[in-house]
């Protein structure tokens, strides 16, 4: 396990650095002046001149690259020219929105979709089994944009039942939840489906495993051993897909926090493109990318040390 | 008819799911095909006294903020979403194809690396990873087809690699290798057909996922060229002007639902009728 565990660390923080080092290069080595790429379009000759000079621009691609990442492992995102404050304190302030909006989408989906595949695996062939089915396919083919501006359409602007705008007011958990409802919704709806399809069929598989049957011999009553013994094994597939799905959720939480504007990482990367406020933007993708792949990372160990099939299988 | 039944065709028709995917494909395709025929008004043609209209019988679907007509445009933006579409999973199924066979054949260090490529491309978030290049490129439907390209043909190299590297120890492969068979026999004799199921499946289900990453970028204005009747501009007009007119967001919803739902299901009944591993599990 700690072999598998270093090997999964060590291939996650190569991804990371392969994906950030690649977006880096492209936009120093596109044609034009990468001074006013990395500055935007309003910096002065003078901050160009000094820039250049700092960034060691004149050196080979590969050299800045690695200088980009000394400065970043020392904790330098570089500097927002724009607002006159360093990147990290605008990612860092942006990340706990986006992280508190992710987690609610995994809340969403988990719950509901593990309560729809547990139902339906329970009731397996049914009519009830039958639609569960489509309702999972159709949540998943629901675009998560579309699924945004319906609800707010629907739940904040007709109905008014939940707000329409913003995060809610710091310090006040209520408010906080009830602007979250509504986005997290937006962005996990997808995943019930996928939650409910993949729980249903890991139950149907442990299902028929000789130790439910035991269970059931021993006369167990039929709902615990499905809830309760059955179910617990039958998650942990869904723990896996959740993990990896965070890179779509981030995805979807853009346009979440964009239709519901509220503050995180995706507004903060759509203003930075609109203002081409490229430290900005490089910074964020730097988070978004390290957060997803850590994500992934977590959930792929988590499934390892519950399942030691999982190790060999890859 | 007896042979029909059992042809691919045959048996996707006794699936209920599979027809609805069917008409509702064909429909769309129609209606984007021939949108010229069917709008009533000039999609770019400004009636500006009926700005915010409801449905009627003159705007079938309302008009926008310019006193467009919606269904005109929406007809028009099925040609948009059908054309980057279809020429973005070509692309990247073609790249996702060669690539993942490549992997699958290839030596042991070859393999890592395509592998640890596509990990690479995969750890981009799709619309992140658009916003940060829209930002590079110049606006248009090319760059929409780029970026597109670029998030998901690492997914068809996975899948093809993964199939590729399971039938290369096959019996059927190993007794045609015995029996002398030529590389490229095996290659295109008996791999790639074997290739195709999943590889078209993907593609059934990465159609609509392609066509939701335009119009997301179309929405948040990184997209289409301003004025382009793409469905994500229309859902944007409708953002602008939620408080004026609900049916600019409910109309402009509509196509993506239906084209994702549309192609999903036909991804789910294909996979039914081509994989009958996963049928069992039914």
């Amino acid at each position: 396990m700690i072999q598998y565990t270093l090997q999964r660390v060590a291939l996650a923080l190569g991804i990371v650095f392969a994906a950030i080092s690649a977006l880096y290069g492209v936009m120093i080595a596109l044609p034009g002046d990468p001074t006013s790429v990395l500055l935007g379009p309003r910096a002065t000759p003078e901050m160009r001149a000094v820039f250049r000079e700092q960034m060691g621009l004149d050196d080979p691609l590969a050299m800045q690259i690695l200088n980009f990442w000394a400065r970043v492992l020392s904790g330098d995102l570089g500097t927002d020219f724009f607002r006159n404050r360093p990147v990290s304190v605008a990612v860092m302030s942006a990340l706990p929105h986006t992280v508190a909006l992710v987690f609610g989408a995994i809340f969403w989906s988990a719950s509901l979709g593990i309560l729809l595949g547990a139902f339906s695996a329970d009731r397996r062939n049914s009519v009830l089994d039958r639609v569960t089915g489509v309702i999972s396919v159709a949540f998943i083919a629901a675009p998560s944009f579309v699924v945004a501006l319906y609800s707010l359409l629907l739940f904040a602007v007709t109905l008014r039942w939940f707000p329409s705008i913003g995060a809610g007011e710091p310090g006040d958990l209520l408010s906080r939840i009830q602007h979250l409802v509504l986005p997290s919704l937006a962005i996990g709806l997808a995943w019930v489906g996928y939650v409910a399809r993949i729980v249903r069929a890991s139950m149907l598989e442990v299902m028929g495993e000789s130790y439910i049957r035991t269970a059931r011999a021993f006369g167990l009553p039929r709902r615990r051993v499905v809830y309760n013994y059955a179910l617990r094994v039958a998650i942990l597939p869904a723990v896996q897909v959740l993990g990896v799905g965070i890179g779509g959720m981030l995805s979807s939480a853009v346009f979440a926090e964009i239709v519901f504007s509220r503050p995180g990482i995706g507004t903060l990367i759509y203003t930075a493109v609109s203002d081409r406020n490229y430290p900005v933007v490089m910074g964020s993708m730097l988070v978004a990318i390290g957060f997803f792949v850590t994500c992934a990372l977590i959930a792929d160990l988590i499934n390892a040390a519950l399942d030691p099939r999982h190790r060999k299988a890859k | 008819m007896s042979r029909f039944r059992h042809t691919l065709l045959g048996r996707l028709a006794r699936d209920p799911l599979a027809v609805m995917a069917i008409v509702i494909i064909a429909a769309l395709v129609v209606m984007a095909v021939f949108a010229d025929l069917i709008a009533p008004h000039d999609y770019t043609a400004m009636h500006m006294t009926d700005r915010f209209a409801a449905p009627s019988a003159e705007f079938w679907l309302g008009t926008d903020n310019l006193g467009r007509d919606t269904f005109s445009r929406l007809l028009q933006g099925g040609r948009i979403a059908l054309t980057v579409g279809l020429t973005a999973v070509i692309i990247s199924g073609v790249i996702g194809l060669v690539l993942g066979m490549i992997a699958g054949f290839g030596p042991r260090w070859l393999d890592n690396a395509l592998l640890f490529f596509f990990d690479t491309l995969r750890a981009y978030p799709t619309i992140i990873l658009a916003l940060a290049l829209a930002a590079l490129m110049p606006r248009g439907l090319t760059t929409v087809i780029v970026v597109v390209v670029i998030t998901s043909f690492a997914e068809y190299g996975r899948v093809v690699r993964t199939q590729t590297l399971s039938l290369k120890h096959a019996e059927f492969i190993l007794a045609e290798r015995a029996m002398g068979a030529s590389f490229g026999r095996i290659v295109f004799h008996h791999i790639l057909p074997n290739v195709l199921g999943p590889f078209f499946i993907l593609a059934a289900m990465n159609l609509p996922v392609v066509i939701t990453i335009e119009a997301g970028m179309s929405f948040l204005g990184v997209g289409v060229p301003p004025g382009t009747p793409s469905w994500g501009a229309t859902l944007k007009d409708g953002f602008d002007h939620i408080r004026q007119t609900p049916w600019l967001i409910l109309a402009g919803g509509l196509p993506l639902i239906l084209v994702t739902l549309g192609f999903t299901f036909l991804g789910e009944a294909l996979r039914d009728q081509l994989d009958p591993k996963l049928r069992s599990g039914r």
